[in-house]
């Protein structure tokens, strides 16, 4: 054990020295034009990133076709899905950001709390604004495609109902466990909006619509499977740590794709005869499930290896039980810890539910593939914006989550003991 | 007693799934009339490997092989490129150079963000395949030829006979590691600078020079000549090698870079201070005292990307590149059993990420600090 004496007050955030504002000149002079060898950095760079700029702007303003886009915005974003039953996809919209938004506000109004008790770390200050960012300029981007007055009005009819959402959150407030239920109820309800009474089945799901349906829902299956792995992995019974260890290493040691093969092509002859095989996209969502269970399973052992011993010590000198010391001590203590990596995989996820367009599922990379074999497009090469556009969507929808996870561990590390 | 009888039970249930899916597995192969084991390795493969001497009458478990190879050779470039590209891009990070650190963060920002199967697939599709054919292709500074059947890139024509040369290289190395442990030598007895890397590849790199020429040039450099149809001399990148290893590389590069931002940034301030104190040059400080801690940090979560673009090379089947999962794909549609090819894939993946993984932890545990 270290000998070190442990301080109760938390630790003071390293004091960042105040933002020097230099006049124009001397800043120059003190970023770019340092050394002679910095004015050589300078002008090149200067030189690669001008014509890059000059190249990428071009293209993406004058040259780019993008009329493919604007006729298959609706294939882009929901595929082979009945056009006739889009409204659910509005109707599943309305309720997630309902749900997200009344969750946001019950949690920021508790957050509050606490920082006006004097427990956890004040917010960072950034304005909503930019934090939203990237996920606006997406939006701005699809509905400039979309050229749609009924779209853009029910847009912004989603976007208010999150915000009403959030500000009557905000006078709830709910601890995060209630506030994560409300998201997850949301989640479901938005779900079944889309498939209950003579809704649209999954097997006809499509387009950027599935690769977001295959990525939450991946994480959302793979978190109780990961957690029980992780568990087993820390357990004291050899027999049972063998098995998870096995589990983990062999889908950790595999790549993802031959994990999609096994379950597409394998999980048919799994089966006893008479049942008949589930449909692609389940098949691709069992592989999505049983790879990612492995990774959530190493970021949760790494929460448990961060709760200190002498928490289970203390429970045990309680008198606790082995099963509540491990649901009530130890994991909420090493799930808080874990949120910022489990964003992390969900965000790894999201990237690879591409993969899928491999066994054959019509998400929205091979979507963007096939539009370009439409007759009006055939063999124009209209391949590059076709693919630009798509990994523009998952470009932003990445980086915003990567700027908010990075905001939330800034946070927890603060807020930590 | 408890915990034993627990664990027998455990292990009943899993064993009992495993035996009931093999079960399963078998019996509704066996009625589909697909045989349930790996002899089918034997048979002939009936498709060729482009790029290689691989003829369609050579066996399945001959394919797997090719493709293992062809999986190492983008794998271990990826790897070497990436870790050069990663490096300068994360030192750029942290540049003082208010452009450089910007342009810097932009390619990690973009990259880092996109899946890199759309990467790949961009350079394959948009790139590699709409370049010019072969009558209107592009050469830069007579030295490249680039089409749409690939980069031609000068190499060595073998024109000798290469053994003798072998045993000079043999004898080179020797010398080498012999200059090595001398300088060593001097080191550890008068402290004086050892400059061992210098002395070492110096001597390498003279005995090479003086055993080309001593038998007879085997070698040729030769650059590539543009015909109508085909280009003659060079080494070819098909479009497909390229679009997989430059995708493999400009994203594990953009992880690597961040890696090694970070990596640099933990190394505690102080140790800057203290090696200026004792007045290292910048240049000094940088290779003495920050980035033999930084390079120490970095070790597993680097090792950790290798994995990882070992694993993603199996996207070459979006682009038709034969590595190990391509010819498995291929395979299956030409009738091999699905259920063994897929093991036998798995398998061999689980023998490069292990193979990776256990190098890689050696070399971790000679770098973690002893006594800590």
């Amino acid at each position: 054990m270290a000998t070190r004496v442990d301080t109760l007050e938390p630790v003071p955030a390293p004091e960042r020295p105040p933002e020097r504002r230099l006049p124009p000149r001397d800043w120059a002079r003190e970023n770019l034009f340092g050394t002679w060898f910095d004015t050589v950095l300078t002008v090149v760079f200067a030189l690669v990133v001008a014509w890059l700029l000059y190249r990428v702007g071009k293209f993406a303003l004058v040259d780019a076709r993008w009329e493919i886009i604007e006729r298959n915005i609706t294939n882009l974003m929901v595929s082979g899905f009945p056009r006739e039953e889009l409204w659910r996809v509005w109707a599943a919209l309305l309720v997630l950001a309902a749900s997200l938004g009344f969750g946001a506000g019950a949690l920021a109004a508790t957050r509050r709390r606490e920082v006006e008790e004097g427990r956890g770390a004040p917010p960072q200050r950034a304005s909503a604004l930019r934090r939203a960012g990237p996920i606006l300029l997406l939006v701005a981007v699809l509905l400039w495609f979309a050229q749609s007055l009924q779209a853009t009005l029910l847009t912004v009819a989603v976007g208010l109902l999150g915000i009403g959402a959030y500000l009557l959150g905000r006078r709830v407030s709910l601890r995060a466990t209630r506030a994560a239920l409300v998201v997850l109820a949301g989640i479901a309800l938005a779900f079944a909006v889309v498939v209950a009474f003579g809704g649209v089945g999954w097997h006809d799901w499509g387009g950027f619509m599935l690769t977001v349906f295959l990525a939450v829902g991946g994480i959302l299956l793979s978190f109780p499977f990961g957690v029980l792995l992780a568990l087993g992995r820390r357990s004291s019974l050899p027999a049972v740590r063998v098995v998870c260890v096995a589990y983990i290493e062999l889908f950790r040691g595999v790549p993802l794709i031959a994990v999609l093969f096994m379950s597409a092509f394998m999980i048919g002859f799994l089966l006893p005869p008479g049942v008949d095989r589930p449909s692609l996209v389940v098949r691709a969502l069992i592989g999505l499930v049983l790879f990612t269970s492995a990774y959530v399973a190493e970021i949760v052992r790494g929460g448990l290896q961060g709760v200190p011993a002498g928490q289970v010590e203390a429970a045990q000198a309680l008198g606790l039980s082995p099963l509540r010391i491990t649901t009530r001590i130890v994991l909420p203590q090493a799930l808080r810890s874990v949120i910022p990596g489990l964003v992390g995989q969900f965000i790894s996820l999201y990237k690879d539910t591409s993969l899928v367009a491999i066994i054959g599922l019509t998400e929205l990379l091979s979507v963007s593939q096939n539009i370009t074999k439409q007759p009006d497009f055939l063999a124009q090469g209209l391949i590059v914006e076709t693919l630009l556009f798509a990994a523009f969507v998952y470009w932003a929808g990445a980086y915003w989550m990567s700027r908010e996870s990075q905001r939330l561990e800034r946070r927890l590390g603060l807020g930590e003991r | 007693m408890l915990r034993i009888a627990f664990q027998a039970v455990f292990l009943l249930v899993v064993a009992i799934f495993l035996l009931y899916l093999w079960e399963t597995a078998t019996d509704n192969l066996r009625r589909l009339g697909i045989r349930t084991d790996f002899r089918y390795l034997r048979q002939p493969a009936g498709f060729a490997v482009p790029d290689s001497d691989f003829r369609s009458s050579q066996s399945l478990f001959d394919a797997v092989l090719v493709g293992m190879q062809n999986t190492a050779k983008v794998a271990l470039l990826g790897i070497v490129l990436a870790t050069v590209l990663g490096v300068l891009v994360g030192v750029a990070r942290l540049s003082s150079n208010w452009l450089v650190r910007r342009a810097a963060a932009a390619y990690v920002e973009a990259f880092r963000n996109v899946p890199v199967l759309i990467i790949i697939i961009f350079f394959w599709l948009g790139i590699f395949l709409r370049l010019p054919p072969i009558s209107r292709a592009t050469e830069i500074l007579d030295l490249v030829v680039v089409s749409n059947r690939g980069l031609v890139v000068p190499w060595f024509e073998k024109v000798g006979s290469g053994a003798a040369f072998g045993v000079v290289a043999l004898v080179g190395l020797l010398l080498a590691a012999a200059a090595w442990l001398w300088r060593t030598r001097v080191f550890d007895r008068t402290g004086a600078a050892h400059h061992r890397v210098l002395w070492a590849g110096g001597v390498l790199l003279a005995v090479l020079a003086v055993g080309f020429f001593a038998t007879g040039r085997p070698w040729v450099f030769q650059t590539p000549e543009r015909g109508e149809l085909a280009t003659a001399g060079g080494f070819r990148l098909s479009p497909e090698y390229a679009a997989l290893l430059l995708g493999l590389t400009i994203y594990t590069a953009s992880h690597i870079a961040e890696i090694v931002r970070g990596s640099i940034l933990s190394v505690p301030r102080g140790q800057s201070e203290a090696a200026n104190a004792v007045g290292l040059s910048g240049f000094q400080r940088m290779r003495h005292v920050v980035l033999p801690q930084a390079f120490r940090i970095s070790v597993p979560p680097v090792a950790n990307q290798y994995l990882n673009l070992v694993k993603n090379s199996s996207l070459g089947v979006a682009v038709s590149y034969y590595e190990v999962t391509k010819i498995t794909q291929v395979s299956i549609s030409q009738a091999a059993p699905a259920v063994q090819a897929i093991l036998v894939l798995m398998a061999v993946y689980l023998l490069f990420s292990l193979s990776i993984a256990l190098v890689t932890n050696v070399i971790n545990r000679r770098l973690t600090l002893k006594g800590r």
